[in-house]
């Protein structure tokens, strides 16, 4: 399976303990199993916050590889760039923030059809309405 | 709402009044969707459970815009410096640009009685509810020592923090006296803690502090409307929870009693851990070893060098930042003791450390190095 950041991603995420094994892959695994369970059962969607769980390096990689790789991948840039990706789990992305620097800020994997910050967020649509609307009215005159 | 002559005296006067936060950054050009990758981090960086993001991006949209006076007492304005300098532009910055900074002497334009009168605007505007931020400590021996506009740090300390809701003090001189109050203290340099004590105070202590540090506080404040949960030294727990020791990468070599003997040797080069060259990590409770610095590139000991504990009460004082913690040098020594056993013990938390338990240990002082703990 492909890996979904580069060992140099990896160490730039700060959640490391050096290399000492935390052994906390299998849980973590099992909690995103729950999660696409009550995803499909109820519609309930969860969020794990990668950076609240100590794991090394390794160990994070070893989960993303278990993860695999999906259809989708997309990046925002929203104060700096973020990066979705859809797990090879259909329902498991892997969200991350980046800042202006291109550092990691914060690192989440979300069990959802689609993470919300994909969506066109309603006040942003209404400020592309007024901005089209100006737009017309400067054309129409 | 401040008139045209006055919003030019403040930092930030060109922000109108009133405002809520979620205002300041639609003005500011921050989409929503940027708002909430920003609350998606903030949530993150305060440990707080991802359900929460929902909750503080409503609180955060409708936060009123703080009005902050910052005092500059007895300091070398590196942590002005730490804030200003460290993420220009970025994400974290962004709540510091949302607050109006309305008294900061490095930072405003104005000066003099222009300045004062700035502060004086904004805590009458504000009495009751700004938050007061202060760097540095506050000389007791002689108020000549330390004055801005002839009033002595002392009452001006005194006379701001009485309206306001909060107390940050940034730094660990205006957390612990830091290097003025060092020995011999020639002024007689205190904390804020010291002198004022009906105030909420949160302390974030560093020299400098880590500035996400400082707009995670800020942060919290705007979203919860109270301070975070703070340690026995007033420090927020999110960030200062765990030790250096705790989190630091090379700490499987502490483990394995793989030491550098000196900075040039193999152990410095293969990067074993700084213990014997000083490191005080094991005592030091920071975020460095996991936020890190320069826009997360590292920090002191991955940079090779170890970490002084200047997040600790006194840690100028604390006998040679090159001696080995187990070594019995004054204050950092009590410490170390009590440290060393409890790395014995393996898994007895060292956030079990307190300033009364350093007084038992230093009177039952024992010294124990890292070739007993090997043995």
């Amino acid at each position: 399976m492909g890996r979904l950041m580069s060992p140099g991603d990896a160490a730039q995420f700060n959640i490391q303990i050096g290399n000492k094994l935390t052994h906390n892959v299998q849980p973590i695994l099992h909690q995103i199993r729950h999660a696409l369970e009550q995803l499909l059962d109820d519609h309930k969607t969860t969020t794990i916050d990668l950076r609240s769980i100590p794991l090394a390096p390794e160990e994070e990689s070893t989960i993303l590889d278990i993860l695999g790789q999906g259809e989708v991948h997309a990046r925002l840039n929203a104060l700096g760039p973020s990066e979705i990706i859809e797990t090879g789990c259909a329902g498991v992305w892997l969200v991350t923030h980046f800042n202006e620097s291109s550092h990691t800020v914060s690192r989440f994997i979300e069990v959802t059809e689609m993470p919300d910050i994909l969506k066109s967020q309603h006040r942003d649509i209404f400020n592309g309405l007024q901005m089209l609307n100006h737009k017309l009215e400067t054309l129409a005159t | 709402m401040k008139d045209s002559s006055q919003k030019e005296t403040g930092c930030k006067g060109n922000a109108p009044r009133g405002e809520t936060l979620g205002d300041a950054l639609r003005r500011q050009g921050v989409s929503r969707r940027s708002f909430m990758k920003y609350c998606a981090t903030a949530v993150s960086m305060m440990a707080l459970p991802p359900s929460m993001i929902p909750l503080v991006a409503e609180a955060l949209e409708k936060a009123r815009r703080p009005s902050v006076i910052w005092l500059s007492f007895q300091e070398c304005t590196g942590c002005v410096e730490s804030l200003t300098r460290a993420h220009t532009g970025t994400i974290e910055s962004l709540i510091f640009d949302a607050v109006s900074l309305d008294y900061q002497h490095t930072l405003q334009a104005a000066a003099g009685h222009q300045a004062e009168a700035a502060r004086e605007a904004a805590m009458e505007e504000n009495y009751g509810n700004y938050l007061l931020v202060v760097d540095g400590s506050i000389p007791l021996g002689n108020p000549g020592y330390s004055t801005i506009a002839g009033i002595s740090n002392l009452d001006m300390l005194n006379d701001v923090a009485k309206g306001a809701a909060a107390i940050i003090a940034v730094g660990t001189c205006s957390t612990y006296g830091g290097i003025p109050h060092a020995k011999p203290n020639p002024t007689g340099a205190v904390s804020v803690n010291d002198i004022i004590t009906d105030k909420p105070i949160v302390n974030v202590p560093g020299c400098p502090p880590i500035p996400v540090v400082i707009t995670g506080v800020l942060t919290h404040f705007l979203t919860f409307g109270v301070l975070p949960e703070l340690d026995h030294l007033g420090r927020p727990v999110a960030f200062y929870g765990q030790s250096i020791h705790d989190r630091c990468y090379r700490r499987p070599f502490y483990d394995k009693g793989l030491f550098a003997e000196s900075f040039d040797d193999e152990g410095a080069k293969k990067g074993w851990c700084l213990f014997k060259l000083g490191c005080k990590g094991p005592t030091t409770y920071n975020a460095c070893a996991t936020t890190k610095w320069n826009d997360g590139t590292s920090f002191p000991i991955e940079a090779g060098h170890p970490c002084i504990g200047c997040s600790e009460p006194d840690f100028w004082d604390g006998g040679g930042f090159y001696r080995a913690l187990s070594m019995p040098t004054e204050n950092i020594a009590k410490t170390a003791v009590y440290t060393a056993a409890g790395a014995a013990a393996a898994g007895v938390a060292m956030g079990a450390l307190n300033r009364a338990k350093k007084k038992a240990v230093s009177k039952a002082h024992i010294k124990i190095t890292i070739d007993d703990l090997e043995t």
